[in-house]
């Protein structure tokens, strides 16, 4: 595999209320950023995420391409996922050799909408879906199944929001306490956050790379896998997706210093850590994850480009980002990154 | 360019108006399968999965790459969505390509789909509402000035258009998967049917279709099957919707995907180098527009390449030899149609609407504004 990294990631200051922009006027400030720490204004290749069922209209990475500036015209691609299949399909896209650079985007808006009905959506449209069965009801089947106790995900929950304090582009929430159950077993606190916001990330290849920046973070592995739909098809306690795609990816070829997992639930860090198999002394989501902002979309880019800064700024060797896509943790990417 | 790639594996379903007999997943496991056949191997031959798709809102289906892993014989396996508006079939078997010019996979399934007759395309295409009034109704609404101003620019006569018309109807009834078939069409019955959009008739315009296309990519060396047809060149291009000064009748993404496609390929003169071409034209007046945006015609000449009837079926660069958009449009497999049926034609396997000796075709795709282009190059003969 030809060597590529992350060289720049930047992120929106993510909002949990509509504060009246619209996606491009998002996205343009972290394309900005990423375009001054790089010093690139073209790339090679350039790849978004976003879904039209957060806007409620056809084509909203439309207008996102127009506040990109595609003049003159770039070679460019969209995936309808979060912007960490758009990654993927960047870094695919420079394992040709005939380009060294590539610019990724995600964002979403999920505050205009409600997520958890919109969610429902994504299920099967002839059995699943007309039966009301939410996001939230799903994903307690799957914290149920994977019999988290109580203790373990409130000191999850208390451990990401302290860290999303202290992040100034996550949400500013306090300590979980004492709500009663949203679905049981889960609180309103177990759930992601409903969260605005963009993310952008550099990719380069070889020289370039190392041209841009003093510490790029070298993609060492990275792979995907989906898992079948129904719920009663799989183990819910378990994410078999997951484990295999950091196999594939190499998760266990080192020591990981910091995984920054897409875990929108917070059992779902449970299910994940030990599908990963994260020793005691990782730290997870130090960035506060997505229990401290979740801006749909772009959250499993954002948890690749957390993953991505700490080798970037030199805290850390070998790091791994996250990104899961589907009801109860369906579909599952992950990404080893090493200095 | 990267590692070498060739198509082994075409599946289509029949394009109809409706297909009650089949859920969504249905359909695109039978495109899957007819592709599976095609190229002798079985699911567990398949390392990835990528589909393609145009708006969510057109079945009502969020994100349906997770609802379809099963029928796709995703499960355990890699899965991706594309949607890149009208181009995205193209751009699925693109990042399908991608995948094994990168070296990342093997063997890779492709799969695009719309099943249209489950949701309203008119209400899943009319944007901004209610905050802001649309000035267009549907595609053919935003098409239409476009073409217009194609007819100022280059004093094209109006029946132009309707010659188009005829020819992908007829060809399709060679077409035994076509959705539109018109025994005995002809220029005045075109003519006879109302003006939607000026100066778009109903019979100048594609169907609604339900429908599926599929196709299996293979790295060079783990070809199976019968003749693979070799990717000689791939490209995509977008450029803003908005920009001001942009030229949406003849518009530069498509003209430099073109050119990219053509130095991939070695192409020089693509009306004598090019056998045959599949061309996305849901609107009659498109063909002779992108004549001249993929070099095929000078500035304005366009339209006289249509009426000397050189891209007839028999004449020398056919074009939509299949019957075209104008003829099926499940629109998210549209344009990956067009790929499948240029990769048919340099196989030798497009049956009865297959060009004589076609050994180098155009698959093409165009979506959004007239602004997303996806095309690719196949041949017979590997690079």
């Amino acid at each position: 595999m030809r060597e590529v990294a992350v060289v720049a990631f930047a992120q929106t200051r993510h909002s949990a209320t509509d504060e009246g922009q619209s996606d491009s006027e998002l996205v343009m400030p972290p394309l900005e950023e990423v375009r001054e720490q790089t010093g690139l204004r073209t790339f090679g290749f350039t790849c978004s995420g976003s879904c039209d069922y957060l806007a409620g209209t056809p084509f909203s990475f439309v207008s996102a391409l127009d506040a990109l500036g595609a003049w003159p015209p770039i070679s460019e691609s969209h995936v309808e996922m979060d912007a960490a299949w758009a990654l993927y399909e960047a870094w695919v896209r420079l394992q040709h050799g005939d380009v060294d650079s590539a610019l990724v985007y995600g964002f979403g808006k999920s505050s205009p909408g409600d997520l958890r009905e919109i969610m429902t959506l994504q299920l099967d449209p002839y059995y699943l879906a007309p039966l009301g069965l939410d996001q939230v009801s799903a994903a307690a089947l799957q914290a149920s199944a994977a019999g988290a106790g109580r203790a373990e995900l409130d000191e999850i929950v208390r451990r990401s929001r302290a860290a999303g304090r202290v992040n100034p582009y996550a949400l500013d929430l306090p300590d979980p306490d004492g709500e009663a159950f949203e679905v049981e077993p889960l609180r309103p606190y177990d759930i992601a956050p409903i969260t605005d916001g963009a993310a952008a990330v550099v990719l380069a290849a070889g020289d370039l790379a190392r041209e841009l920046c003093e510490h790029p973070a070298w993609i060492t592995g990275i792979a995907h896998r989906i898992e079948p739909h129904y719920p009663g098809m799989r183990d819910l306690a378990r994410s078999a997706s997951a484990a295999e795609a950091a196999r594939a990816a190499g998760v266990d070829k080192g020591h990981v210093d910091v995984a920054e997992l897409h875990a929108q639930f917070s059992h779902e860090e449970v299910i994940l850590r030990r599908a990963l198999a994260l020793p005691e002394t990782t730290a997870v989501n130090p960035s506060g994850g997505p229990l401290a902002a979740n801006p749909v979309m772009a959250t499993g880019l954002i948890r690749i480009g957390e993953a991505a800064r700490r080798i970037l700024d030199g805290t850390a060797s070998r790091t791994v980002g996250h990104a899961s896509s589907g009801p109860c943790l369906q579909h599952n990417l992950v990404t080893v990154m090493e200095a | 360019m990267g590692n070498p790639c060739a198509v082994i594996g075409i599946g289509q379903t029949h394009y109809t108006t409706r297909r009650r007999d089949v859920s969504i997943a249905g359909l695109v496991r039978e495109a899957a399968l007819r592709a599976l056949q095609d190229a002798d191997l079985t699911w567990k031959d398949i390392d990835a999965v990528v589909i393609g798709k145009a708006p969510d809102l057109f079945e009502g289906v969020m994100m349906p790459e997770a609802y379809l892993a099963d029928a796709l014989g995703a499960a355990g396996k890699p899965m991706m969505r594309v949607h890149t508006a009208g181009s995205v079939g193209g751009s699925t078997a693109l990042v399908g390509a991608s995948l094994i010019q990168g070296g990342v996979h093997d063997r890779v399934l492709v799969v695009a789909f719309e099943k249209q007759s489950e949701s309203n395309a008119t209400w899943a295409l009319s944007t901004h509402l209610p905050f802001s009034a649309s000035l267009v109704v549907g595609a053919g609404g935003y098409f239409a000035p476009h073409i217009r101003e194609y007819l100022r620019r280059s004093g094209a006569p109006a029946h132009i258009g309707h010659l188009v018309a005829v020819k992908d109807r007829r060809n399709a009834l060679k077409n035994p998967y076509a959705h539109l078939r018109i025994p005995g069409i002809d220029q005045k019955m075109v003519e006879s049917t109302p003006m939607l959009w000026e100066p778009i008739r109903y019979l100048d315009t594609c169907p609604s279709s339900d429908g599926a296309c599929a196709m299996v990519l293979s790295a060079g060396d783990k070809v199976t099957g019968s003749t693979p047809a070799w990717v000689l060149g791939t490209a995509m291009r977008s450029e803003p919707i908005f920009r001001a000064g942009r030229d949406t009748v003849n518009p530069q993404g498509g003209k430099d995907c073109a050119a990219d496609v053509y130095r991939q390929a070695g192409i020089t003169d693509p009306r004598r180098e090019i056998d045959v071409a599949e061309v996305y034209v849901p609107f009659s007046w498109y063909e002779p527009m992108w004549l001249e945006n993929l070099g095929f015609a000078a500035e304005g000449e366009g339209w006289k390449l249509t009426e000397s009837g050189a891209t007839a079926l028999d004449g020398d660069i056919p074009w939509n030899a299949s019957g075209g958009v104008l003829s099926s449009n499940p629109i998210g497999a549209s344009g990956l149609i067009r790929f499948a049926e240029a990769a048919l034609q340099v196989r030798g396997m497009a049956g009865e609407h297959q060009v004589d000796g076609a050994r180098r075709a155009l698959g093409h795709a165009y979506g959004g504004g007239a602004q997303f282009f996806a095309m690719w190059m196949v041949g017979s003969d590997r690079p």
